[in-house]
C-alpha cells in the first residue's frame, strides 16, 4: 500500500500520470469492462475497442447505432443497442447475437447472473434467459429503469416508476413490489443480499432493507446519481452526483439509516464515475472535468491518475485481480494503468 | 454547460386528433433543408413517417418528488434523450410529436427540470396544429385541445380550405381569445414555411420580444396604430387584445392576461410576488413571460415560465431612447385576474 501514500504536503499530490498508457480511442466511451487482462471499452455508438495493458488497441463494430447498456461478469460482455440487438462478446473478442427485439425497440438495460442467466429490458418488458436458452418475460407498469440480479438465488430486481419489482423467474410466486414514489433508474443489491438501492431520477437514492422492507432515504445530492459502486466486501456504497464522492456506510444491520455518509475526494468538479477496487479499500474516481483520482476509503488519501482535461470521465473499471485500472472519457480519450 | 447555440433544438409538435400533425411532420422531413432530424413519435411503427431516426415513445408522465404538485415530466423522454445524446452529431434537431390528447406541459417541463436533458438540448417552440373546421367544437368539448392552443408558441391553423371566410374568422377569434401571443399561420395541408415552425427560439430569453411582435401590441393599451379598421366592440371591456376588426371571444376558462407599467418595478417586491404567484397559482398558469424594467437597474430583465417553473435573467442594457416599460403576460385557466393585477400594482415603484 506504499504507493497510495499521499505524501507529506497535501498540496503536492502523488501522481502516477506518467505511468498511464494512453489509448486514443477517438470515440466517446460509455463504459469499460475487463475480460481477463484486456480492457473492453464500450463506445457510446457502434462498437467496442479492446485494449491491452501495453496499449495495443483492437476495434470491432457490434451495433448499428447507439449502445445503450452493457454488463459483464468477467467472462463475457453483453451490450444492448438502439438497433434492438443484444450482443455478447467473449474474452477472445468473438461476438454473437443473443437476441434481436422483434419490434426493434431499444435495449435499455442488461444484467448478468453468476450462473450464466441473462436479463435485459426493452420498454416495459423484462426478459430473462437461462443458460439452456429458456426465455421468460415480465411486464412492469412503466419503462424499466434498471435491472439487477440478487447475489443469491435467481431473483431479478426491476426498477421502474414508483418502485422496484422483485421477480423470481423460476417460481410461480407473485413478484414482490417495493414501493417508493418517483422514477427509479439504476438498481443494485448489496453484496450480502441484505439491501437493495436505487438511483432515482431526482438527485437522490433510495434503499430498502430486504428483511423488513424498511426504507432508506439517501438524498442531498446536487446532481443525479449516475454511478454507484460497492467497496470491497460491501462495506460502503460509493456514489457520484456531488463534488465529492459520497460513500454510504453499510457495515451495520441498519445500513446507512441514521448515519452520515463519508464525503471523500472533494474537487471543484462533479464526480461522474466511481469504481471501487475489487480487493482493497480503494476507489477510482472520475470527474466531470476529466480528472481521475485513486482514493483510499479509510482516510481519503488521493493519487492523481489523470489531470483535468476538459470533458468528463465516462468510464472506469478494474480487472478482477485489481492490478489494472482503465478509464475512458466522453471525447474518446482513454488510458490504462498497471498498479 | 454548452451555449444555447450548441444545444440541440427541440420542437414539440402537438395538436388534436386528426388536425394534421403527421402531415406537418412529413412536410418538415421531406423538405430539402439538408438537416437531419431525430423524430420522437408517440406510437412506434406509426404509418407514413419517412425518417432515418424515429423513436417510439410511451408518453410516461412522471411526477417529480420536489413538492410541486403540477411538476410532471415525460420520463420516457428523459430516457430517450439520454440515448439520443450518445449519437450526438448524427442529427441537427429533434422533433417530439405528442399524442392528440397530450398535455404539452410535461414535455416542456422535462426541458426545464432535467439537468442532463438541459445540458444538451433546448426547447425551441411548442407548435400546435389545429383543424380549422373542427377546432371550435373541440374547444368546447376537449380540454386537451384548449390546453394545446393555450400552450402554443406557433399555431398552424390547418384545413382552411374546408371552411368559409366567416368560419375562419370565427375560429381565429376563438384561438385569440385563448392565446393572442402565438404566431398563427393559416394553411392547407400544413403548407407552412419551415422557418415559421422551426428554429423559433420561443423559449430563448433573448428572443422573447424579437419573435413576438404581438406581444408588443397586446394588453389594454390601444393607442398604437394598426393601419386598418379598428373595432372596440369587445365582448369583454377589460380584456382586449388589439386585433382590429376581429371578433373577440373571452374563453370561459382559459385566458391570457397582460400587465404593463411605464413606471419601474421594485425588484425586491416583484420577484417574491412572482415566485409566490406561480407557487400558489402555478397549476392554473400554463405559460408566463415578461420583460421588466427595475428601479435603479440599467439592464432589461426577462423571464419566462411553464406552470411553477420560472427562469429569468438580465438580458441587456436598455437602449438609449428605448421606452423602459415592463410587460408581463400570463396564459392560464381561471386566472385570478384582479388579484394578479392588484399584486402587480403593488410592485410598481412609486
Amino acid at each position: 500500500m506504499k504507493e497510495f501514500d499521499p505524501g507529506e504536503a497535501p498540496s503536492s499530490i502523488v501522481s502516477i500520470t506518467d505511468r498511464v498508457k494512453p489509448l486514443p480511442l477517438g470515440a466517446a466511451v460509455g463504459s469499460v469492462h475487463f475480460l481477463g487482462d484486456r480492457a473492453f471499452f464500450v463506445g457510446a455508438e457502434e462498437g467496442v475497442a479492446i485494449a491491452t495493458a501495453d496499449g495495443e488497441i483492437t476495434r470491432m463494430e457490434t451495433h448499428f447505432g447507439a449502445i445503450l447498456c452493457a454488463a459483464s461478469d468477467g467472462k463475457r460482455l453483453v451490450t444492448g443497442g438502439d438497433d434492438g440487438k443484444l450482443i455478447a462478446i467473449d474474452a477472445k473478442g468473438e461476438t454473437s447475437v443473443i437476441a434481436t427485439d422483434a419490434k426493434r425497440r431499444w435495449i435499455d438495460n442488461v444484467a448478468l447472473h453468476g450462473d450464466g442467466t441473462l436479463a435485459w429490458s426493452a420498454g416495459k418488458t423484462a426478459f430473462v434467459r437461462n443458460p439452456k436458452g429458456e426465455e421468460k418475460t415480465f411486464e412492469v407498469p412503466s419503462t424499466v429503469g434498471g435491472l439487477a440480479f440478487a447475489p443469491k438465488g435467481l431473483r431479478l430486481a426491476i426498477a421502474h416508476y414508483n418502485g422496484v419489482t422483485l421477480w423470481f423467474p423460476n417460481m410461480a410466486a407473485n413478484p414482490e413490489f417495493l414501493e417508493w414514489a418517483g422514477s427509479h433508474l439504476a438498481v443494485m443489491f448489496s453484496p450480502d443480499n441484505k439491501f437493495l438501492v436505487t438511483a432515482m431520477h431526482e438527485p437522490a437514492m433510495h434503499g430498502w432493507r430486504l428483511a423488513d422492507n424498511r426504507h432508506m432515504r439517501m438524498s442531498g445530492y446536487p446532481g443525479r446519481v449516475r454511478s454507484m459502486s460497492w467497496s470491497v466486501g460491501g462495506k460502503g456504497l460509493a456514489t457520484s452526483g456531488a463534488d465529492t464522492v459520497i460513500v454510504w456506510p453499510f457495515t451495520s444491520k441498519d445500513g446507512p439509516m441514521g448515519k452520515e455518509p463519508a464525503m471523500l475526494a472533494p474537487m471543484p468538479a462533479r464526480v461522474a464515475v466511481v469504481a471501487c477496487h475489487p480487493k482493497n479499500d480503494i476507489m477510482a474516481v472520475g470527474y466531470a472535468d476529466g480528472t481521475v483520482l485513486m482514493v483510499r476509503l479509510e482516510d481519503g488519501a488521493e493519487i492523481l491518475v489523470r489531470r483535468n482535461a476538459g470533458t468528463a470521465v465516462s468510464a472506469l473499471g478494474w480487472n478482477a485481480k485489481g492490478t489494472l485500472l482503465a478509464f475512458g472519457t466522453e471525447d474518446g480519450d482513454a488510458g490504462i494503468v498497471e498498479m | 454547460m454548452a451555449e444555447a447555440s450548441q444545444k440541440i433544438p427541440v420542437t414539440v409538435l402537438t395538436g388534436y386528433l386528426g388536425a394534421g400533425k403527421t402531415t406537418l411532420l412529413n412536410r418538415i422531413l421531406s423538405e430539402n433543408h439538408g438537416k437531419k432530424y431525430a423524430v420522437i413519435v408517440n406510437e412506434f411503427g406509426e404509418i407514413g413517417i419517412d425518417n432515418d431516426l424515429i423513436i417510439g415513445a410511451d408518453e410516461e408522465v412522471f411526477e417529480m418528488n420536489n413538492g410541486c404538485v403540477c411538476c410532471t415530466v415525460r420520463g420516457d423522454l428523459v430516457r430517450i434523450m439520454d440515448g439520443l445524446m450518445k449519437r450526438k452529431g448524427k442529427f441537427d434537431a429533434i422533433i417530439v410529436e405528442t399524442t392528440g390528447l397530450a398535455d404539452p406541459a410535461p414535455v416542456a417541463q422535462t426541458f426545464f427540470v432535467d439537468e442532463d436533458v438541459q445540458k444538451n438540448a433546448r426547447l425551441d417552440a411548442v407548435v400546435t396544429v389545429a383543424d380549422a373546421k373542427w377546432l371550435s367544437d373541440r374547444l368546447k368539448d376537449a380540454p386537451e385541445a384548449k390546453n394545446q392552443i393555450a400552450f402554443a408558441d406557433v399555431i398552424v391553423l390547418n384545413k382552411t380550405d374546408l371552411v368559409s371566410k366567416p368560419e375562419l374568422a370565427e375560429v381565429e377569434a376563438r384561438i385569440r381569445g385563448i392565446n393572442p401571443y402565438a404566431k398563427l399561420h393559416r394553411t392547407e395541408r400544413c403548407q407552412v414555411g419551415l422557418t415559421d415552425v422551426l428554429e423559433r427560439g420561443a423559449f430563448d430569453l433573448d428572443r422573447i420580444l424579437e419573435i413576438e411582435p404581438d406581444f408588443l401590441e397586446a394588453g389594454d393599451d390601444h393607442d398604437h396604430d394598426h393601419g386598418h379598421h379598428h373595432d372596440h366592440n369587445h365582448h369583454h371591456h377589460d380584456h382586449d387584445h388589439g386585433h382590429g376588426g376581429l371578433k373577440h371571444y373571452h374563453d370561459e376558462d382559459m385566458q391570457s392576461l397582460s400587465l404593463r407599467s411605464e413606471k419601474p418595478l421594485d425588484p425586491t417586491k416583484f420577484m417574491p410576488w412572482l415566485q409566490q404567484l406561480v407557487a400558489t397559482e402555478g397549476q392554473k398558469i400554463l405559460r408566463s413571460k415578461g420583460i421588466l424594467a427595475f428601479t435603479g437597474d440599467d439592464d432589461r430583465y426577462v423571464f419566462q415560465g411553464v406552470h411553477m417553473m420560472l427562469e429569468g435573467d438580465h438580458q441587456r442594457k436598455w437602449k438609449d431612447g428605448e421606452k423602459r416599460e415592463s410587460r408581463v403576460v400570463f396564459i392560464g385557466r381561471e386566472l385570478p385576474e384582479q388579484a394578479i393585477r392588484d399584486g402587480f400594482e403593488q410592485c410598481i415603484t412609486t
